[in-house]
């Protein structure tokens, strides 16, 4: 089988302790939580890792706070399938979290590990043997773009399919450092980078989301894969409304795996903000929000198909949201 | 046989217990003292020559024991003696991605991959040929197999004539022409390959999971050059095999080899990419059809064109040409008929038997191509195949003899239960209908020899019965139908049967798990043995009732002193008089028919499968538990490759795209229908009981059917596998989607075979004094 590289392991004893301690290792020192994504690309060699601070054996990152009237400040190693089966959360939230990946890996995989997932492409998610017989790409020991040979960016994809749903509801994350903690809304998390595709210190810890009331908001977050489980987004969408009888009062929509980040689409939004949810709307809105997408040829399916796609997935999210 | 008692009984299969605990050695658990692991180094180029290899760099690394280059296993062996091209490990080219250099055995697999990676190899990289297309073009460079004596990278080719050709065109109302393609796919066991070797005291034994210990055995003595007898082969428990653990593999050789150097155990066991390269999967084919019926939608002649994109080497490739073109008669009764097949060399994993092996794609084509024909001279398609269903007991047009033939039954089940013919036809929903057989074991051993197919033997004393039997049980089952056969002669439980199964040395011949020969060939073996182990036992209680199993055994023991008897099976020469007809001739055919129902939506090409009814003639289902297992199992592997499994390769790179079962596309329990299935009972004359194959026939007519629903559903023709999202959304654009061409191929002059009397039903010593073989 393939196998892990040689690895220090370190054991924490708060998260303030594990940024430190991610700090003081530099570069080759890596957090982690359920390790679902980062042990078999460790095992592709796919990071030059040689130390991994541990997260999950911490209790406070595991605890739910709050009420559905004041919000709630979910835990970063909360798992993936306790969030998924929380009825107090977003319905949207709780969906996002129930359709990632299969059910072995919800319950090791954490919230707050989802929203940090590694972009993703089929010219680097490839064991050591096959990237070396493909010639290395960009984000990883090469110096072009495998598929975009031209440009001089990544083009790795954003799959996380949480983040988009944090992001529509305008929730923030708690990062500790070394020596203080700062909140940061999901939106300002992301880079539109595929190698340098988080926005915050690589040794900050994420200790908690913090998901706003439920105030009225309708959520949704519908994912497109080619099977239904195991598989990353091909495609998705998240969308939060806030109505006004028929009208929209307003309206966040957020697509997951068509660019390097999880993309805001605020024309879709003031598109929305303050027109009747009618069939035109939700055609329009879709029409909007899937102009910026960019889906490219490093994932699933062909990507002329999954452009058109992304109409299809906000229409969907749209009448989902609006019927909760 | 009115009165059979555990013939017939749904139980689970005799290793459930072991797996579910977990107490089955697979043989990756095997760990023996002081052992060994070991890792091969795979070439990264598609085409190249190896201008040298120094593993020095490697031998100095601690805890490395011993390193393999292609100079200690220079001697060729393959699957087929007419197919001996490969090496466990290359020293003058490399052919694929992934073709075995080096091997290195050291304390652990960290140390072993290290050392691997610390081998430096040199290359002349040459350019890859990666089509069929290609393949039969002169090639920029040189020729994968230099050797070969056809013209550019031609493997094989082939050209028959059965009947009167030219005057079934001359009594044909319609002629109908059709081109299609068959995507290849791979078989994706659940357990990767691995092998253990052990070298005591000039004695090799290695434990494998392959599907034949017998021909793991052969290419070990002529890879090391050691005799049978000093050799012994264990099939390991099983995680699945499908066809991809047929044919010997070079990590099997090389632990070998390297006990033999290093004197410690040695282990090897691929990764899930490695398994991608050792592949041996369906192969890609491309086919033209030509067909006439005459005015009724009777068939009066047919015309089948095959190109089989082979792959690095032959593997089973001479005789998986041969499966593209022979079924195609045992299915629908052709009076004349034409097959010209050909298989190519590419610089890809090489292709061979997964199952189904070669009959998916004709099948598919067949299927798809009649429904066209039907449209096209306005007769309903279902009504046009039945008029040419083959009947019982009728010798079709290229020899094969087909015995019990349940195709009408089987079609009739699967159309009442699916409301087929007053479906509801509105757009987006749709379903298709079609049929398939297959054989029940080859007629003809892949090596010459006179020899039984299988064997088995049975040991009683005191503690009871004990059946050794050679066969490997890969999951499907096949232990407990030795078991049964046994327990149903000797009037005791299955449960009651001891089994040793698979292991060269403890268990007499059988030629292995591949081409559903196991319940048919060792069956027969098993009831043979069982029926002279029971008039032992009648005549050691002097044909008292009623006396308790173990005390029979202790009269036996008593009375005839240490017990054994054994059975053999050899199946008749079936095939007519004429070179190349010992593919295909099968003792006798199962037949399925299928409906499959789906969801189609047109604006996003996405096809859901409601339900799949199928209906299996399996002779007599002696575990009808298994057989509905086995069902079951061939149309969730169906629908992957009729909807999603594609083994497809980087341009020029020839990298395979995604060799990972995450990015490779294969569907998950939650894709999976409703499956409803119906066993029809023919009892054969020639089966075990009555009883015929059921591990690859109910694969065959799910891929067709699945895309003539979607033509129901939407009107359109996706002449490819597999049907994506995207080929839908085409399709409606464009009406079709599918291959447009079939390229020119120097052909031979047809071998022009007379056909049989169609009510001949002679085999063997008859068939031989009349017909004396070509």
């Amino acid at each position: 089988m393939l196998r892990l590289p040689r690895l220090r392991f370190l054991i924490p004893d708060s998260a303030r302790q594990a940024a430190a301690m991610a700090a003081e290792g530099g570069p080759t020192t890596m957090l982690v939580a359920g390790g679902t994504d980062l042990y078999p690309n460790l095992k592709r060699r796919q990071f030059a890792t040689d130390t991994l601070v541990g997260l999950t054996h911490l209790r406070e990152l595991h605890e739910v706070r709050g009420e559905a009237s004041s919000g709630f400040e979910v835990g970063a190693c909360v798992t993936l399938s306790a969030a998924s089966r929380h009825h107090e959360l977003h319905a949207g939230y709780a969906e996002a979290a129930g359709l990632v990946s299969s059910p072995p890996l919800r319950n090791a995989g954490t919230i707050g590990g989802n929203l940090c997932v590694d972009t993703r492409c089929n010219y680097y998610n490839q064991t050591q043997e096959w990237r070396q017989a493909a010639g290395y790409c960009l984000k990883k020991d090469g110096d072009i773009c495998l598929v975009a040979p031209s440009s001089p960016r990544c083009w790795a994809v954003s799959s996380s399919d949480t983040a988009p749903m944090a992001i529509a509801l305008g929730a923030t994350v708690v990062l500790a450092g070394t020596d203080q903690e700062r909140e940061l809304p999901v939106s300002a998390l992301y880079r539109d980078d595929g190698i340098d595709y988080l926005a915050k210190q690589a040794w900050e810890v994420i200790t908690a989301l913090r998901l706003p009331p439920a105030d009225g908001l309708r959520t949704a977050y519908v994912k497109l894969r080619r099977r239904g489980s195991i598989d990353f987004p091909i495609a998705g969408c998240a969308v939060a409304l806030r109505m006004e009888g028929d009208l929209v009062e307003s309206a966040r929509v957020v697509l997951s795996a068509v660019a390097s980040h999880p993309l805001e689409v605020h024309a879709a939004d003031q598109l929305l903000t303050g027109a009747r949810l009618d069939d035109e709307t939700i055609a329009a809105a879709a029409e909007a929000a899937a102009k910026p997408a960019k889906p490219l040829d490093n994932a699933d399916l062909d990507y002329f198909w999954r452009k058109r796609m992304v109409r299809v997935v906000v229409e969907e999210a749209l009448r989902k949201a609006a019927a909760r | 046989m009115a009165d059979l008692k555990v013939v017939g009984q749904p139980l689970p299969k005799a290793d459930a217990a072991a797996k579910v605990i977990g107490a089955a050695v697979y043989a990756d658990d095997i760990v023996l003292p002081r052992m060994l692991h070991s890792k091969l180094l795979r070439s990264p180029h598609p085409h190249a020559r190896i201008l040298s290899v120094d593993a020095s760099a490697a031998r100095r690394i601690p805890g490395v024991k011993g390193v393999l280059t292609g100079q200690d296993l220079p001697i060729r062996f393959g699957i087929l003696p007419v197919s001996q091209d490969e090496r466990a490990l290359e020293s003058e080219k490399v052919r694929y991605v992934g073709d075995p250099v080096a091997a290195v055995a050291a304390v652990d697999e960290e140390t072993a991959a290290a050392a691997a990676e610390a081998i430096r190899v040199e290359y002349e990289v040459l350019e890859p040929v990666l089509s069929i297309e290609d393949a039969l073009r002169q090639p920029g460079d040189e020729r994968i197999h230099a050797s070969r004596s056809l013209p550019a990278n031609l493997h094989r080719l082939q050209s028959y004539e059965f009947g009167d050709l030219a005057a079934g065109w001359a009594r044909a109302a319609h002629v109908r022409e059709d081109l299609f393609f068959f995507q290849g796919n791979t078989h994706l066991p659940m357990e990767q390959h691995s092998a253990v070797g052990q070298w005591v005291d000039g004695r090799l034994t290695v434990w494998s999971s392959t599907q034949v210990v017998h021909y793991v055995h052969r290419a070990l003595s002529k890879v090391l050059e050691l005799p049978m007898n000093k050799i012994r082969v264990i099939g390991a428990a099983h995680g699945g095999g499908f066809g991809g653990k047929t044919d010997p593999f070079a990590h099997e050789i090389v632990v070998a080899k390297l006990a033999m150097v290093t004197g410690r155990p040695v282990k090897c066991t691929l990764t899930r990419e490695e398994v991608f390269y050792a592949h041996r999967g369906r192969h890609p084919v491309l086919m033209w059809v030509k067909t006439g019926v005459d005015e009724e939608g009777r068939i009066t002649a047919m015309h089948f064109r095959s190109a089989l994109d082979g792959g690095a080497y032959g593997s089973y490739g001479a005789a998986s040409v041969f499966y593209t073109g022979t079924l195609q008669t045992v299915t629908y009764d052709i009076p004349a008929y034409k097959f010209e097949g050909c298989r190519v060399f590419t610089n890809k994993p090489p292709c061979g038997p997964k199952r189904g092996h070669g009959t998916p794609q004709p099948r598919f084509a067949l299927e798809l191509h009649l429904e066209k024909l039907a449209e096209e001279i306005g007769m309903d398609a279902v009504e046009l195949k039945r008029r040419n269903f083959m009947q019982p007991f009728t010798r079709a047009v290229n020899w094969l003899r087909v015995t019990s033939c349940g195709l009408e039954e089987c079609a009739e089940k699967v159309l009442a239960a699916s409301g087929y013919r007053t479906r509801e036809r509105r757009p987006g929903r749709g379903q298709g209908f079609a049929i398939s057989a297959y054989m029940s074991g080859a007629g003809t051993a892949i090596y010459w020899n006179g020899m039984p197919h299988s064997e088995v033997q049975l040991k009683l004393d005191r503690t009871g019965v004990t059946a050794y039997c050679g066969a490997m049980d890969i999951g499907q089952g096949s232990d407990a139908v030795i078991a049964q056969i046994v327990a149903e002669e000797l009037g005791i439980q299955a449960a009651d049967v001891r089994l040793v199964t698979a292991d060269t040395d403890s268990t007499p011949i059988d030629l292995g798990s591949y081409s559903s020969r196991v319940t048919f060939m060792a069956g027969n073996a098993a009831l043979e043995a069982a029926r002279k182990m029971r008039a032992l036992l009648d005549a050691a209680v002097d044909a008292r009732a009623g006396v308790p199993f173990l005390e029979a055994c202790e009269l036996a023991e008593t009375k005839w002193g240490a017990l054994s008897t054994a059975g053999s099976y050899t199946p008749p020469r079936i095939g007519g008089p004429f070179k190349g007809s010992g593919v295909g001739p099968s003792p006798a055919y199962s037949y399925s028919a299928a409906v499959v129902d789906v969801d189609a939506d047109a604006r996003t090409g996405i096809v859901r499968v409601n339900k799949v009814w199928i209906a299996h003639d399996i002779g007599r289902a002696i575990n009808p538990l298994l057989v509905i297992g086995q069902i079951e199992g061939s149309v969730y592997m169906a629908l992957g490759e009729a909807l999603m499994e594609e083994q497809t390769f980087r341009r020029q790179l020839g990298l395979h795209k995604w060799p990972s079962m995450l990015e490779y596309k294969s569907p998950t329990f939650v894709d999976t229908p409703e499956i409803e299935s119906f066993l029809v009972e023919t009892v054969d004359p020639e089966g075990p009981y009555g009883a015929k194959e059921a591990g690859q026939g109910p694969l065959l007519p799910v891929i067709p059917a699945l895309n003539l629903a979607v033509h129901d559903a939407l009107g359109v023709w996706i002449d490819e596998t597999p049907v994506t999202p995207e080929k839908v959304l085409k399709a409606l654009k464009d009406g079709r989607v599918g291959p447009k061409m079939f390229p020119a191929v120097p052909w031979p002059e047809p071998i022009i075979v007379e056909p049989p009397a169609r009510d001949d039903m002679r085999v063997g010593a008859e068939l031989e004094a009349a017909f004396p073989s070509a």
